[in-house]
């Protein structure tokens, strides 16, 4: 072998040089990847090659309500869009931080967005996986001395390339016990959070006024989340929605009235304490569908059709107990 | 004669090769988990042929989707250990494979004394040969220098 690609210790310099020009040869041979297809032009074109258009519809779509949500969602995009435009053109630009928190009651529909986002963090090409690691405080904090530390590094380089989800993040904090070990997964994680910014975006997840408190005692975190995104609570008639939705998904249907005692039962359901949003509404249907289940069972020689097995009647969803107090005669 | 010109320790793959820069090991990995392969990062300071198994830094890494948490790992595991061999094991799970698949050598310490060919003559003219390692006369921990 005439060139040699590593120095012998004492001998001349030129056979460095010479694996130096293979070097030099190999890469006029194979210009970079960039080089190929050419650099976006328009927002069209960074949208066609990343197909981000089609998850933002879809998010549009499948998500009912959350309006505030999504135009933020659509804002982050359209950074992201320019800043590949902009890197094109060699105006560099620091990776914006992306970073986030999702505040919200109870099924408001967090996790799903946080899904999505990490969909479209993907097609944008701001993580390299698109996965999805949702974990709690029992997966990041230890129980004893020492234990912490790998259980937390553990689940980031699980994340990597990905998104890192921490529901009810709050819980990593806890004030009362002084020796807690939340403390070091926390700066573990503002450690990665801050140098590996590129490998791993967190969003942390959990209820509005926790949350605040959350960050109060840790402005560290606070000040590495770039986007606080506040998800709302569901109107009546976005609720109703979703149940059609959640019917729909599951091949079941209104029957006549039903919806109207679905509009009632939610009216009422709203005043109850611990309402979680869609999650109780999901709840109730599955109540209802219990109900129609043993409403049909009785019926032991009736012929059912598809039509029966899948509609839900009226009396099926007022026969909760949210009704109970009524002496109105439908309710029979 | 010299019959390691480079003076460096030859074990795994690529170790005829320049050092593997950062970018390069991040293709290796990748492509390691792409086959499914579970990395560990791996280090000694007593690199002799037969020392098969050295010490694991953290656990072994299953279940990871990208390449920038095993580097990670690897450099914590520079960090507290500048001065030793580290290399990085990819083991294969799979039925009726289940071994190492990969493994590299991914730091060196900045001098390697190499290794010194002991023969001992014996009855007849028999010889028996044993293989010393020149840095491994000192403890453990000072053999490549400071730092570990």
């Amino acid at each position: 072998m005439s060139s040699s690609l590593y120095r012998i210790p004492g001998g001349t310099a030129g056979l460095v040089a010479a694996g130096a020009q293979m070097a030099q040869a190999a890469h006029e041979a194979h210009p970079p990847a960039d080089a190929i297809a050419a650099p976006p032009r328009t927002v069209a074109e960074v949208l066609a090659q990343s197909q981000v258009e089609a998850v933002l519809d879809e998010l549009d779509r499948d998500l009912i309500g959350l309006a505030p949500v999504k135009a933020r969602i659509r804002d982050i995009a359209a950074l992201l869009v320019i800043d590949r435009l902009r890197s094109a053109h060699g105006l560099a630009a620091q990776n914006p931080s992306l970073h986030m928190c999702f505040t919200g009651n109870p099924g408001t529909g967090k996790t799903t967005v946080a899904l999505r986002m990490a969909e479209i963090l993907h097609r944008l090409g701001y993580i390299r996986k698109g996965h999805l690691v949702a974990v709690t405080r029992d997966d990041l904090v230890g129980q004893y001395i020492g234990h912490t530390a790998p259980k937390t590094k553990e689940i980031l380089k699980k994340a990597m390339g990905g998104v890192l989800f921490i529901d009810e993040a709050y819980y990593l904090y806890r004030p009362e016990n002084e020796r807690d070990y939340g403390q070091e997964a926390i700066e573990i994680l503002l450690q990665v959070m801050e140098n590996q910014r590129d490998d791993l975006v967190v969003i942390l997840a959990g209820y509005k006024d926790r949350m605040d408190t959350f960050f109060q005692s840790n402005p560290g975190l606070s000040s590495r989340i770039a986007h606080h995104l506040d998800f709302p609570d569901y109107q009546v008639d976005e609720l109703l929605h979703i149940g059609d939705r959640m019917l729909a998904q599951q091949h079941y249907r209104f029957g006549p009235g039903a919806r109207d005692a679905f509009n009632d039962y939610l009216q009422r359901r709203l005043q109850q304490p611990h309402f979680a949003n869609a999650r109780s509404v999901r709840n109730a249907l599955d109540r209802a569908r219990l109900r129609q289940a043993s409403r049909l069972f009785q019926d032991r020689h009736r012929e059912l059709g598809a039509d029966d097995l899948s509609t839900i009647d009226a009396a099926d969803i007022r026969a909760s107990r949210l009704f109970a107090g009524d002496t109105a005669p439908q309710a029979a | 004669m010299m019959t390691n010109p480079t003076g460096r320790l030859t074990q795994g793959q690529f170790s005829f090769l320049p050092d593997l820069t950062d970018d390069e090991i991040l293709k290796q990995i990748e492509y390691g988990l792409k086959k499914g392969y579970a990395w560990s990062v791996e280090y000694t300071d007593d690199p002799h042929p037969r020392n098969t198994y050295w010490d694991m830094y953290g656990h072994p890494m299953f279940d990871l989707a990208d390449a920038a948490g095993v580097l990670m790992e690897l450099r914590g595991c520079r960090q507290a250990f500048p001065q030793h061999y580290i290399r990085l094991l990819a083991f294969d799970s799979s039925r009726g494979v289940e071994s190492v698949a990969m493994s590299f050598i991914v730091n060196r310490p900045a001098r390697e004394p190499g290794f010194y060919l002991e023969r001992t003559e014996l009855d007849g003219r028999n010889l028996r040969y044993t293989t010393r390692s020149y840095a491994a006369d000192r403890p453990e921990g000072e053999r490549y220098g400071d730092g570990a």
